[in-house]
């Protein structure tokens, strides 16, 4: 690593960790129902909200009915979101006229975007009109952000309620994740953004000429479209230039500053913020970065603040911060470290105030490998999918800790709300663990867990677990699995297998080199996105439901505390050993393999 | 502290020959299925045997004596389990049968009333049922458990405590239940049966030890289902792996998938086989530990929650303190010299044959070097203590010395028209702030002082209670005493809380104080009056000198009658939650080095490259995955003594507790089967095994 390098990660994590914690509190006062200056701003707005939809505010759910309401919620969003894409060639605003989209992307699309895995089958500026990406995804960029944070705060008071039925009003929740964060945070980012030249228009795609026209050969086809060929039956070829461009346009800002804030990931444009009109300036890119883990770092602060106990919050962000810091130096080491086979040809990968130096391919010249390094590991760690590089070109290793990231459950910090509630399971299996080393039934945060939560602890890490494992093997074994595969040996196994590991975990990110749209991916992957969501929220909802109603047993010596470094290395090792262990034989194929290949 | 004279050591030649054949019969899959990581082990077995049998036919995937070494060592590793369930619940066995011994059908005389002169039946014990009367005689069995109802008798209660001196059993009372198959040694009883034939305390006993209606605890449920869903984890892991191997020779153009052999011993590798093995061993031992600390838990779901006490209520007088007060000083009133007190009390306790009475006369002889008298050559009549006069002493010549509570004296003094002096008055209150006794002393009408008499805090409960408070657990002390003294007691032992004046409602209101505050309360009785504080406790430990109904509104029965031995309770408990918590950590931990054997050892004939992983320098891929498949057996026989014997117990707090057993058992575990699985692949090619 360069002291470059080095200088942008110190940076990043010490901005994230500047501003992690009055964010979170402020999370916890609205999240409360505390009376303070933007309650009484927005308070208004939000009772009119209620009074329209017919919201009684105080009317508590016990945990069915808060599950029953996310996913009413949700499906009615896929509904929506299917219809709009099935429907805009005939909606307005679609200058560039694009029809309507396959039932198959558009049933991957919507249940992507409903997830809050923003994978893209897709390119947006090919493929959405500028309604559909308007209402239909950036509206889900921001419910779906807020119906995960919506389970996390039904959970925290899960920890915190003591012989309670109930566990707070999901509309309610719902409505305060938009209203009072997720609209302020975005609004004041989108001005940012433009600040740094992210496009925000309505116009058409721009026609431009080219400074420099590019000739080059095609094939020559006939009236019928087929290929000419000569007599030797060799097909001709014609020359053919190019004199000018097409620049896509769009309302780009306010959704992206949404896609990082709500760790959707769903680029405007095909290749998210590596495009220049997505991401322009190393600046922009630092604001981008940092909003993908701001919310998520900042709930923990809000779960320390709610169960009444900072010291708690802090452990659990300790735990993410060095898993995340560990995995990001190593992923930075291994891109400028370079490529071995480029070593033996005596190329110069040595970084110098010339060049950066290590792995460029598939990187931006304007962020170089600091922080593509970075933006890979925060987006993978936080379920974000967004990208400013491609993974898939990568150093074997390099996309491998981005990779093992995802699978480790995106609890690393992870998606909003989900990421957390996802690490509060681990938790709640350390405590378990550990627990019973020190002699007690295990208690966290004073409940104690017992067979229900157990149970329903060890469905979530077998849910998702069998959803990649399952899907990967589908993949790899059939026609329409291994024909995405665009790269030979191992490299086209660790494609798939980051695939339906990304899709599983709601992350969205994508090693670019599988081509996803066609049936078979569009709809395995949208039923792991699908399954990956939901039948995690389920079982952790009834985690909270449960937890709601035990008492509270007061904290003594004998008790395992659960917010001393000792603690915070059990949980890491458990995250390690139950995540990395389960995926050690499938990365072993793939970017293990493929690393020591090269490495020959 | 008695325990049975016959402890049994750990691996009795008689027991382990009787598990041996024991782990044979438990490979039916209908018992195995009980346990889902066991079951996945021999339905691994099974499938790896019939590989066997294709490969001899010569279209097998492997070569016959691989697949057979593979087969073999699973079949162990399956038996290896059975083997540590059928140890633990051999040594309950023995134990049954010796108790069995005591439950013969005999006669008995039942008796057609409640009186001993009523008539006599013979009829079979087995044919007595609740409510029936029997005459027990000296000599005689006692036919079932029951209450006496008439009569006092020397009872020999041996055979259910293994304790040899006989007992007083009598009717009223706190010590009027009585354990069938106990025998009367002495004069005779009238009982009431409270058992029907196949319910008593022996039969629950018998069952209890045996494991036979051993029900899994809620943590060991708990735990259960974790280890199932890492089971089912693992499983896809090497299910998968098939398909995966299969694109990936494909990829790679060379080498061949992963065969089912190797992906079944990786299975039985990965899978928690350690502590699912040793589980259920595990919480046996568990119990057999309080059967060797001769306390019998009335449900497997006692034991556990001994561990999560957070309240222990503790009886002053028997727990923290002796029985007994003792004299400790002779305190003069005004113009008394301390000799003429102490020769008066002296006087006044040379008859006086309580052990208060006795620790007078020791306390003026050692202090004040007045040698013991002999009241009868003195000529001296002993005035006894009565309820009506509350006071004690002796008339000599026309001395009339007494002694008793200063409000008795009080009054004794006042009725002769003399007068109690206010710096005696002073000197009462003073030891009574003390946390002690006073015993005011006078001669006619002139008092002469008062005696301090002080509960004597039993040796080492200070020490005891202060590791209690390191484990996170609160000591409250219950009393009769009024507040002062219980507090002045309570700060001498060192308890945390006391309860004075303490009444059965009191407690109960105590106890349900502390439960509506989250906290698991244990506490320990022996009288009727007790029954509904044990009954809302959630440890309750009944003496088993106490009455049927204190017995029965108990989960656990101390046979010693020990109070102090809930504390050892709590240790038990504590052990064996630390001990399933270790062995799973340390098993998960295995995993690591598990992996560095297995994946290359799979994969290398389709990147070569793999075997940059072997970082073990494993012989060969064959001797690679035995060397774990082997490892993997042999831990679970290295480890019943610890199962069977629990994890070593320190009082330390949780935080301590937790830094010890991750470092031994985490660290541990992860380092051991590199070396383990590294030395049997070297035993393994140094033999030629494969």
């Amino acid at each position: 690593m360069t002291g470059n390098d080095l200088f942008q990660i110190v940076l990043y994590f010490g901005a994230l960790l500047l501003l992690a914690k009055p964010l979170g509190i402020y999370m916890a006062r609205v999240y409360e129902g505390e009376q303070f200056l933007p309650v009484r701003i927005i308070g208004p707005v939000e009772r009119i909200f209620y009074r329209l939809c017919g919201i009684h505010q105080d009317e508590e759910m016990d945990w069915k009915q808060y599950a029953v309401a996310v996913l009413v919620f949700s499906a009615g969003g896929m509904l929506l979101l299917y219809l709009l894409q099935r429907f805009q060639g005939v909606l307005p605003l679609n200058p560039q006229k694009f029809p309507a989209v396959s039932p198959d992307l558009a049933f991957n699309t919507s249940v992507s975007f409903v997830t809050n895995t923003n994978w893209q089958d897709y390119g947006g500026e090919t493929t959405m009109s500028y309604l559909t990406q308007m209402t239909g995804l950036t509206m889900q960029n921001f419910v779906s952000a807020s119906a995960g944070m919506a389970v996390l705060v039904a959970v925290l008071r899960g920890f915190k309620r003591h012989s309670a039925k109930t566990i707070g009003n999901f509309w309610v929740d719902l409505t305060r994740s938009a209203l009072y964060i997720l609209i302020p945070l975005s609004v004041i980012y989108s001005l940012l953004l433009v600040s740094q030249g992210v496009v925000q228009s309505f116009s058409g795609y721009k026609r431009v000429a080219l400074t420099q026209a590019i000739t080059y050969n095609t094939a020559k086809l006939d009236d019928k479209g087929n290929p000419v060929r000569d007599a030797g039956g060799n097909p001709v070829t014609e020359k053919a230039e190019i004199k000018e461009q097409v620049i896509p346009m769009g309302p780009a800002a306010s959704q992206i500053a949404i896609k990082q804030l709500g760790t959707n990931g769903g680029g405007f444009f095909n290749v998210n913020s590596a495009h220049p009109f997505e991401n322009p300036t190393p600046f922009s890119n630092f604001l981008e970065v940092l909003a993908i883990l701001l919310i998520p770092a900042a709930l923990c602060a809000t779960f320390g603040r709610m169960v009444g106990d900072m010291r708690q919050g802090r452990a659990l962000f300790a735990a993410m911060l060095l898993v995340l810091i560990a995995f990001t130096a190593l992923c930075t080491w291994s891109e400028q470290h370079g490529n071995p086979r480029f070593a033996a040809m005596g190329i110069d990968q040595t970084a110098s105030a010339l060049q950066p130096g290590g792995n460029m391919e598939g990187k931006e010249a304007r962020f170089g490998i600091a922080n593509s390094a970075l933006w890979a590991t925060t987006t993978t760690a936080a379920s974000n999918g967004s990208v400013n590089s491609m993974h898939d070109s990568f150093t074997p290793l390099g996309g491998l800790f981005p990779m093992l990231l995802i699978q480790l459950g995106e609890i690393i910090f992870g998606g909003v709300g989900s990421g957390l509630y996802g690490m509060l399971i681990f938790a709640i299996i350390t405590v378990f663990v550990a627990g019973l080393m020190v002699g007690r039934t295990p208690e966290y945060l004073g409940k104690k867990i017992e067979m229900f939560e157990m149970k329903m602890a060890s469905l979530v890490i077998l849910i998702v677990n069998a959803l990649v494992k399952i899907g990967a093997a589908i993949g790899v074994s059939t026609k329409a699995g291994v024909a995405g595969v665009s790269n030979p040996g191992p490299h086209g196994f660790s494609e798939i297998l980051y695939a339906f590991s990304s899709a599983a975990n709601n992350n969205g990110s994508a090693f670019a080199g599988l081509s996803g749209n066609t049936v078979f991916y569009n709809t395995a992957l949208g039923i792991a996105m699908f399954l990956g969501r939901f039948w995690v929220i389920i079982p952790v909802l009834a985690i909270a439901g449960s937890l709601a109603k035990k008492k509270q047993v007061p904290a003594s010596l004998g008790t395992l505390p659960t917010h001393t470094p000792l603690f915070v290395a059990f949980l890491i090792g458990v995250i390690l050993i139950v995540g990395a262990l389960s995926f050690m034989p499938g990365l072993a194929l793939g970017p293990i393999a493929e690393q020591l290949l090269m490495g020959r | 502290m008695s325990r049975k004279k016959d402890k049994r050591s750990l691996f009795e030649p008689a027991i382990v020959r009787r598990a041996l054949w024991d782990s044979a019969i438990k490979l039916n899959p209908l018992y195995q299925i009980r346990n889902p990581v066991m079951f996945v082990v021999e339905m691994g077995s099974i499938l790896t045997t019939l590989l066997f049998f294709q490969a001899l036919s010569g279209k097998g995937e492997a070569s016959p004596g691989f697949i057979l070494h593979i087969s073999v060592w699973l079949w162990v590793t399956v038996l290896f389990a059975n083997f540590a369930e059928s140890m633990a619940e051999g040594r309950g066995k023995a134990q049954a049968a010796a108790l069995r011994s005591f439950r013969q059908d005999i006669e008995a005389k039942l008796l057609a009333g409640a009186d001993r002169k009523s008539k006599i039946t013979y009829v079979p014990s087995s044919q007595l049922r609740r409510g029936d009367f029997v005459l027990v005689e000296a000599g005689n069995t006692i036919p079932g458990d029951g209450e006496v109802v008439e009569g006092v008798a020397s009872v020999n209660e041996s055979a259910i405590t293994g304790e040899s001196a006989p007992v007083i059993r009598e009717s009223g009372g706190d010590r009027s239940a009585v354990t069938g198959g106990t025998q009367v040694l002495s004069d005779w009883l009238v009982v009431k049966i409270t058992a029907n034939p196949g319910e008593t305390f022996l039969d629950k006993m018998i069952s209890m030890v045996e494991g036979a209606k051993r029900q899994k605890t809620p943590n060991e449920i708990s735990l259960d289902i974790l280890l199932a869903g890492l089971t089912i984890i693992f499983l896809l892991v090497t299910v998968t792996l098939l398909p995966f191997s299969i694109f990936s020779v494909r990829a790679a153009g060379q080498g061949s998938p992963v065969t089912v052999t190797v992906l079944i011993a990786l299975l039985v590798c990965l899978i928690p086989t350690t502590i699912g093995g040793l589980l259920s061993a595990i919480g046996i031992a568990g119990m057999d530990r309080m059967i060797q600390a001769n306390v019998i838990a009335m449900s497997g779901r006692a034991v556990e929650a001994a561990g999560d006490v957070d309240v222990l209520l503790l009886d002053k007088t028997g727990t923290i303190t002796l029985g007994n007060r003792q004299a400790t000083a002779f305190l003069p009133s005004a113009g008394v010299d301390t000799q003429t007190l102490a020769d008066a009390a002296q006087l006044a306790s040379l008859a006086d044959e309580t052990p208060e009475g006795r620790s007078i006369v020791i306390l003026a002889k050692e202090k004040y070097g007045l040698r013991e008298r002999d009241i009868e050559s003195l000529g001296a009549v002993f005035v006894p203590f009565t309820a009506q006069t509350r006071m004690s002493g002796v008339n000599l010549d026309s001395r009339e010395i007494r002694k008793g509570a200063a409000d008795a004296v009080e009054k004794y003094i006042g009725a002769q028209g003399g007068i109690f002096p206010r710096e005696v008055r002073s000197i009462v209150d003073d030891i009574a702030k003390e946390g002690a006794t006073p015993l005011v002393v006078a001669e006619g009408t002139r008092v002469l002082g008062a005696i301090r008499l002080n509960d004597i805090v039993k040796g080492g409960m200070r020490e005891r209670f202060a590791e209690m408070r390191n484990m996170g657990i609160k000591t409250i002390m219950i009393t009769g005493d009024n507040p002062l003294t219980a507090a002045a007691i309570a700060a001498e032992a060192g308890v945390d809380d006391f309860l004075a004046e303490a009444t059965p409602e009191t407690k109960l209101k105590l106890i349900r104080e502390h439960q509506a505050g989250g906290r698991l309360v244990a506490m320990t009785g022996d009288g009727t009056n007790d029954a509904p504080a044990l009954a809302q406790a959630d440890v309750a430990v009944a003496m088993n000198t106490g009455t049927q109904a204190a017995k029965e509104a108990g989960n656990l029965v101390d046979l010693d009658s020990n109070p102090t031995k809930l504390i050892e309770i709590v240790e038990i408990g504590k052990q064996l939650l630390m001990t399933r918590g270790t062995l799973t950590t340390f098993s998960i931990a295995n995993d690591v080095a598990k992996y560095f054997a297995i994946l290359p050892a799979a994969f290398i004939s389709i990147y070569p490259a793999l075997g940059a992983l072997n970082i073990m320098h494993l012989a060969t891929p064959q001797s690679a995955v035995l060397s774990a498949v082997i490892f993997n057996a042999l831990i679970i026989i290295f480890l019943v003594p610890l199962a069977l014997r629990g994890v070593k117990y320190r009082p330390l707090g949780a935080e301590a507790v937790l830094r010890n057993n991750a470092l031994i058992y985490g660290v541990g575990g992860l380092i051991v089967p590199f070396i383990g699985i590294k030395l049997i692949d070297m035993l393994i090619t140094a033999l030629h095994i494969v």
